[in-house]
């Protein structure tokens, strides 16, 4: 099992910014802040932005394998996770730190995510001028 | 989230309910020939090159729940058609005027949401 402590800790933002950074906060179900926040990215990719998303928090439960659809048969977030690459949204980070806190590690996520540390997420929300938090 | 029937379509003796941008209200209504009653409210006739699109934009539903928008319709047109046909210049000689909404429409699907 990989863990991210075992991964080499990313101490800067390697990729390129991007146009838009999108930072999501929220789980998914209970509210609409996540679903809102990919609805987002999800128009800004297809108007041709560059589009990063940040996970945040109890965001990161987003990339959570083998979710279902909510209660009363509600659609759930986790095809919008999954069709994040056919808008070519690529650019994915989680804060490290929100990672370890819920116990979760590589094997436990959709998509491969880069782990960032507390410094890089300041350096992240540097880089990018324009970021909209969910 | 109710959808208001504006008018119905015929098809084989049965009433398909039309949302008033001509989406089809219950998306289970869907089959071959109600897909050819609504090209052909249009005024179109669909060729295999349309049947294969309408496929892909199914398999697009299917797997993701939700309608492409037209970078992500060109992008997987051109993994499951090739290179050739996932191009928006293809699509748009396909179904002139908008290709994700047209090929939504006609494939069953809802209106795609990311579609301006």
């Amino acid at each position: 099992m990989t863990t991210f402590s075992d991964m080499e800790t990313v101490s800067d933002v390697e990729t390129v910014p991007q146009d838009l950074l999108i930072v999501l906060r929220h789980p998914p179900h209970g509210s609409q802040w996540l679903r809102e926040g990919l609805d987002v990215a999800l128009v800004a990719a297809a108007f041709g932005q560059r589009v990063g998303l940040l996970f945040q928090g109890d965001g990161v439960y987003a990339l959570l394998k083998g979710q279902q659809a909510g209660a009363l048969g509600q659609k759930g977030t986790h095809p919008q996770i999954a069709m994040l690459e056919m808008y070519d949204i690529d650019t994915l980070w989680a804060s490290e730190t929100a990672l370890a806190e819920r116990g979760l590690s590589a094997d436990d996520l959709m998509l491969p995510v880069v782990p960032l540390n507390a410094e890089a997420v300041a350096e992240c929300f540097a880089l990018h001028p324009h970021a909209l938090i969910f | 989230m109710a959808t208001t029937t504006a008018r119905t379509l015929l098809v084989e003796g049965q009433p398909i309910a039309l949302d008033p941008e001509g989406y089809l209200v219950s998306l289970d209504d869907w089959s071959e020939s109600v897909a050819e009653a609504l090209a052909a409210d249009d005024g179109r006739e669909l060729t295999p090159a349309h049947w294969e699109v309408i496929a892909v934009l199914r398999d697009f539903y299917q797997r993701f729940e939700a309608a492409p928008a037209m970078r992500p319709l060109v992008k997987a047109v051109k993994q499951s058609l090739g290179e050739e046909k996932g191009s928006s210049i293809y699509l748009m000689q396909l179904f002139p005027e908008s290709p994700a909404k047209v090929g939504a429409r006609l494939a069953g699907l809802p209106k795609p949401t990311n579609c301006l």
